[in-house]
């Protein structure tokens, strides 16, 4: 076995400061490799998710509210087809998961009824909260076409409308609540943007 | 030392989950179904080789004293690639270990054979080492994941066998530790005989 270099200050100072160095260059250059692929990754994830939850649209405005409660702002993707706006995907969220923040992207008509919806990110538990994505269950399949105006946005539980996902009562509240969000959001900025 | 032998101590005789218990925050955090253990096991693999071969190639050159936190930078260094390599090529894949991925940094098989093996022993018997640990992990963390998969949810890679409702308690944390126990228990039978 070769012999070691000394354990002396100096000796350990430049060792540290060498493979700090050359770390620290490698991921720089990885880093920069691909950034892109990871921005058009992301950019295509978001695409993806506004074009499930809405008809047919040729271009996208994007605009930032403030959410009614005041403590974080929802992006809408107003949608148009032919200069005419056929409504918005909104990213909504909600801190009410049973294990953290919820991502949601709900796409609303002009009037208020909700397209379709989809899971952006979650970390609910997997077999039981997961189901409020639709590749696992038909949950979310409820809400499309409702109006929350006369669809209320609750657990049968809590006296709503909404048939919560079994053993995940807290999940569905959850996705309900960050439904709510999108809507309530969109009913205070209409027409604002006109 | 034989290069085979070197190379499948990884699986039974060594291997990292069923023997020495080393790493068992991502293998019970990640297997609650193969395809997930899969993906950890390998992302575990490629940075158990390249971290040893590296430790290896430099290990004359580092004082003993800061030898821990030079094999954690490298280690590390590692990993933030994997990271950001997966995002970029694997969206879907990222998706679905993100959140574990920078984990292996703190896994100690990694640390450990970086310091119990590659920084004695010659760089092709390192790269062997970590070869044949990293896919013993990946076996072990491919086998879990299964079993908890088909118990808890009837399914194995996302194919679905069983129908109907079946012990949840295998997707969640509790099963990942029931499973685990057995599969040690079997292991042992096996390795006895």
């Amino acid at each position: 076995m070769a012999s070691k270099r000394e354990s002396s200050f100096i000796n350990m100072v430049i060792t540290l400061f060498l493979v700090a160095a050359v770390a620290a260059l490698a991921l720089g250059g990885v880093y920069t490799v691909t950034k892109e692929p990871i921005a058009i990754a992301k950019q295509k994830k978001l695409e993806a998710a506004i074009k499930s939850v809405l008809p047919d649209f040729d271009t996208i405005k994007e605009a930032k509210f403030a959410d009614p409660e005041g403590k974080d702002s929802l992006t809408f993707y107003y949608a148009f087809k032919n200069g005419e706006e056929i409504g918005a995907a909104i990213k909504t969220y909600t801190m009410e998961g049973f294990s953290g923040k919820i991502e949601l992207m709900v796409g609303l008509l002009k009037d208020g009824t909700i397209n379709n919806t989809a899971v952006l990110a979650h970390k609910e538990t997997p077999g039981l909260g997961d189901k409020m994505d639709v590749a696992k269950s038909d949950f979310p399949l409820q809400f499309k076409g409702k109006n929350p105006a006369d669809f209320k946005l609750n657990v049968t539980k809590d006296g709503g409308n909404v048939d919560a996902i079994t053993a995940a009562t807290i999940s569905s509240r959850a996705f309900c609540d960050a439904v709510d969000r999108a809507y309530l959001t969109f009913e205070k900025e209409k027409g604002g943007n006109q | 030392m034989n290069q085979l032998t070197n190379f499948t101590k990884g699986f039974i005789k060594e291997n990292p989950v069923f023997v020495l218990l080393l790493g068992l925050c991502p293998t019970l955090g990640v297997t609650s179904t193969a395809i997930n253990g899969l993906g950890m096991g390998l992302a575990t693999t490629f940075v158990l080789v390249m971290s040893n071969l590296v430790v290896s190639i430099i290990k004359s050159m580092i004082p003993d004293k800061v030898r821990i936190p030079a094999f954690i930078v490298i280690i590390a260094s590692f990993v933030t690639i994997v990271e950001l390599t997966m995002q970029a090529y694997t969206p879907a894949l990222f998706e679905a270990l993100g959140l574990f991925i920078p984990l292996i940094v703190v896994n100690c098989i990694v640390l450990g054979r970086a310091e119990a093996f590659a920084s004695k022993q010659s760089i092709l018997s390192s790269i062997v080492d970590g070869l044949g640990m990293g896919l013993g992990f990946a076996f072990a963390l491919t086998l879990l994941g299964g079993v908890r998969e088909l118990l808890g949810s009837g399914n194995i890679f996302g194919f679905e066998l069983l129908q109907g409702d079946l012990m949840l308690v295998f997707v969640l944390a509790p099963g990942a530790f029931i499973a685990l126990g057995y599969l040690i228990a079997l292991m042992n039978r096996v390795a006895k005989s």
